[in-house]
């Protein structure tokens, strides 16, 4: 690299650190907060990256100096509560999808974290309809398929995009995870069965650990036996020995990461309650197609869902799902959020704006379908004091558009993240 | 339900299926007006036509009789007897016409070879799959039902009216194909390039291989045709020259070829070939083979048209290529070739002044939101105008259907649908489908509204059986 070169690359750089403690002024005809109603003529002021005051702008004095973007509409930042952008690639390609790993039943140690690639251009493409927050990772398929990741839709680095690791460990049943160990799990009877024995087994493993540290700390070590242990148990593993896919598996029975199962028909539904009844953990559906079936149980026992993309193919287990069911949920009293999901062919990631969109055309209130992407997103991913409301002290994650979001020939015209245009122009 | 009905939908009676048997009577024995409609007729008489505020759709045995506008204190003339439909505050649009989808359990083409024109998708199609009542939910009309690209020629497909027989779901696929006079069955010829159909052996493996492969079955077509036409004149000539029976029966025609029949009916422009072409070199490959063989050609899905919008332009000004039928999905890629597809393709297209259709590649996309693909071309630039002709008149010309569908114009078939509003926008929906004056569907019966919207019950929609998919 010649001296200019690298004066012009650490320029830039220069340039990055600076913006990442961004200062900015937003400015919009509406301003859909998510806190309460939405703000006519209503301003929003950044500064370093946070967000320092919202209100009307006759209201809030605006800072001096400061770069004032303007737009019809503006909302927080929309959250896709579930994702597969950056760990699927836009080329769907061997080398750009780590959705999913075949090569065991059960394998909640994978961390999305290892897999995910800011790079992708699926990333920047949902970031350009106002997506600043995404729960990526590994995608249903397998009876546990590792863990997701939550991301902010910039960065360089996974380290500088992601806001929370792990944020789920993701679980399947029905037909989607089939034989995902080989011949086993074989039923629905199976997949349920498989997922108790290795949930005792991290309950034992636990409290093992747990004993075995204890023991440590009265300073007494039996070496010989922990060794033993661990051969017998081979991959179960126990004493002091660390197991990865049962720590994971502790740490959802400890309530530390949920357990986020998908299903879709009402009787796998059912099964993943039946578990978490047994395990005591936090469980969060995801898919749900027929959700609106058992409602009212979802709402008695709060069990969040993270619903289907609305133009989910309607095929296989999930031929009853409905573009009503956001609607239904609403009317129960169920927390949901609504979802890009994972698809394997075209399109390669669906965009959450425009499955929030339908569902607001069938029956879900404008300001709960605009929830279902931002604020109620951040909930179930629990990080609500962080994102999904224009809130002070939150982070600056902010979408504008041109006229009413969710209508088909609306554009974005502006994706602001901790502070920071990251996106520009019509889209 | 916000429109007031006939007095013969109220003889209706109960269930569903009553309700439309009575208005097949109706429609068939008197004439129905849909009265006080936004109306967008697409084009009258060659020309695009402005939309109406407000005014009048008059249909009669299955035909549309007239148009008129109510503005400025108009009223129109009906015979007596004529059912009038209340549809002040609706928007009416023709038909949507859906150039490629594959709803009907169809499987055309099987693994046995790449090139198969000798097979129907027409024996594969199953008219109780509930896809055709998302067809109808959607609001369109006429549906191109294509085989799979995961052939080089992947086999006849079938032009389709989505009519009720007698006012119940059609039970043969014979009571839905679009027939042509005397000819039979209406339907092109699909075909497919780039990496969908290339595979291993018999199929081809490279992209130079594709088109030799297709180059070849094309010659040999053209020579079955001339040993075809060859009999054919001795036979005539024979009979001028007042042959004997005797001689003239020695006249012996070729051995039948179901797949060069079929394809002699491309390469005579009879068929329509529905090429599946996502890149641009893609693109060009089948311009090149089109001038070559002289078939007429609808580019179908082009990723990556936008690319060669001006070269597709000037081919389709050479009358060959038919013009571009664009899927709008949600995301680029999915597949390498599919990577810089873009919002903007159909806008593009436009401005160049190439023709521009939209497909919902059902189950791809759903037949339900096909409206959707107008409203995201105009969101990408694409003019109104252009984008409502895309789904509906533009789409009939591809099909070589333009003059019994596709606007609303006197004389052709009366096939149209009732918005609840702008047919732009998401918050819309079709509340009627209206196919050669029967109602094929109506959001406020319950059966149909559980078909419009999903739910338990909504029927298990049959995945089309797509073979070989080759190098993704």
């Amino acid at each position: 690299m010649t001296s200019s070169k690298f004066a012009a690359a650490f320029g830039l750089l220069l340039c990055t650190g600076l913006a990442l403690a961004q200062n900015l002024v937003v400015k919009g005809k509406t301003v859909h907060t998510m806190a309460g109603g939405a703000i006519t003529d209503g301003v929003v002021i950044i500064k370093d990256g946070k967000i320092a005051a919202v209100g009307k702008a006759s209201d809030i004095k605006l800072p001096d100096g400061v770069k004032v973007i303007e737009a019809a509409v503006v909302t927080p930042g929309l959250v896709d509560a579930r994702g597969t952008v950056g760990v699927s690639g836009l080329y769907n390609t061997k080398h750009d999808s780590d959705q999913l790993e075949r090569s065991a039943a059960i394998q909640p140690e994978m961390r999305a974290i290892d897999a995910y690639n800011p790079m992708d251009k699926l990333v920047e493409w949902v970031r350009g309809f106002g997506i600043t927050t995404v729960n990526t990772g590994n995608a249903p398929g397998a009876l546990v398929s590792g863990q997701t990741i939550v991301v902010k839709t910039t960065g360089n680095t996974v380290d500088e995009a992601v806001i929370l690791s792990p944020a789920m460990v993701t679980a399947t049943i029905g037909p989607g995870s089939l034989e995902s160990g080989g011949k086993a799990p074989g039923t629905r009877g199976k997949q349920v069965a498989m997922l108790r024995e290795e949930l005792i087994k991290a309950k034992e493993y636990a409290e093992k650990r747990k004993a075995a540290e204890a023991k440590k700390k009265a300073g007494v070590e039996k070496k010989e036996d922990t060794k033993d242990e661990s051969k017998e148990e081979g991959k179960g593993g126990g004493g002091d020995s660390r197991n990865l896919r049962l720590e994971m598996l502790s740490d959802v029975l400890d309530g530390k990461v949920p357990l986020t199962i998908t299903v879709n028909r009402a009787q796998d539904i059912e099964s993943a309650l039946r578990l978490q009844k047994e395990f005591g953990f936090k469980l969060i559906l995801d898919m749900a197609a027929e959700s609106y079936l058992v409602a009212d149980q979802l709402k008695a026992a709060s069990i969040p869902v993270i619903l289907h993309p609305t133009m989910y193919r309607a095929v296989g287990e999930a031929e009853n799902l409905s573009f009503e069911t956001a609607a239904k949920l609403k009317k129960a009293g169920v927390l949901f959020a609504i979802q890009s999901g994972y698809e394997g062919y075209v399109p390669k990631t669906r965009v959450v704006l425009f499955e929030a969109a339908l569902a607001a055309a069938n029956g879900l209130k404008f300001d709960d379908a605009l929830a279902s992407i931002t604020i109620n997103a951040a909930k179930i991913l629990g990080l609500e004091a962080r994102i999904g409301s224009l809130e002070v002290g939150k982070d600056a994650d902010l979408a504008l558009y041109d006229n009413d979001p969710l209508e088909y020939t609306s554009h974005c015209v502006g994706t602001v993240i901790d502070g920071k245009v990251v996106s520009e122009g019509k889209r | 339900m916000p429109m007031k009905i006939s007095s013969c939908f109220v003889l209706a009676g109960t269930g569903v299926w009553m309700a439309l048997a009575s208005g097949v009577a109706c429609a068939q024995d008197k004439p129905t007006a849909f009265v006080g409609a936004r109306i967008i007729p697409i084009e009258s008489a060659g020309k695009a036509s402005p939309e109406i505020e407000r005014g009048v759709v008059i249909v009669k045995d299955g035909k549309i009789v007239s148009i008129a506008s109510l503005e400025k204190g108009a009223d129109y003339n009906a015979p007596d007897g004529t059912t009038v439909i209340d549809c002040k505050g609706k928007t009416i649009m023709p038909g949507i016409v859906d150039t490629h989808s594959h709803v009907g359990g169809i499987g055309a083409a099987d693994g046995s070879g790449t090139i198969q024109p000798s097979v129907r998708v027409s024996d594969s199609l199953n008219p109780f799959d509930s896809g055709f009542r998302r067809v109808v939910a959607g609001g369109l009309t006429t549906i191109n039902v294509m085989p799979g690209s995961g052939h080089l020629m992947g086999g006849q497909t079938i032009y389709m009216k989505m009519r009720m027989k007698d006012g119940k779901p059609a039970k043969r696929m014979e009571d839905l194909a679009v027939f042509i006079d005397d000819d039979g069955v209406a339907g092109g010829m699909k075909m497919a390039n780039g990496t969908n159909p290339m595979r291993d052996p018999p199929f081809s493996g490279t992209r130079g291989k594709s088109a030799a492969m297709v180059r070849e079955q094309y010659i040999k077509a053209q020579e079955y045709g001339v040993k075809v036409k060859e009999y054919q004149d001795k036979l005539a000539k024979a009979k001028a020259d007042g042959k004997s029976e005797e001689e003239i029966n020695k006249i012996k025609p070729p051995a039948r070829d179901l797949g060069y029949e079929a394809m002699d009916e491309v390469l005579s422009g009879k068929r329509i070939v529905h090429h599946h072409t996502h890149r641009a070199d893609d693109i060009a490959t089948v311009m090149r083979l089109s001038k070559e063989f002289g078939f007429r050609v609808v580019l179908h899905h082009v990723s990556e048209a936008w690319k060669v919008a001006d070269e597709i332009a000037a081919a389709q000004k050479e009358g060959k290529v038919l013009g571009c039928s664009v899927i709008v999905v949600d995301s680029p890629g999915g597949k390498l070739e599919a990577a810089e597809m873009s919002f903007a393709t159909a806008a593009t297209l436009e401005k160049a002044g190439v023709r521009v259709a939209f497909h919902t590649d059902d189950w791809i996309t759903d037949s339900r939101i096909f409206l959707r693909s107008a409203a995201l071309g105009v969101r990408a630039g694409m003019s109104r105008a252009g984008a409502l002709r895309a789904m509906t008149l533009s789409g009939a010309e591809m099909l070589d259907l333009q003059k019994r569908v596709g606007s609303l114009e006197p004389g052709k078939d009366a096939d149209l649908i009732i918005l609840s509003g702008d047919p732009l926008s998401v918050y819309t929906h079709v509340e009627q489908t209206w196919v050669e004056g029967n109602k094929v569907f109506d959001r406020s019966n319950a059966d149909d509204l559980l078909h419009a919207v999903g739910g338990f019950g909504a029927g298990r929609d049959q995945e089309p059986y797509f073979c070989c998919f080759g190098n993704q």
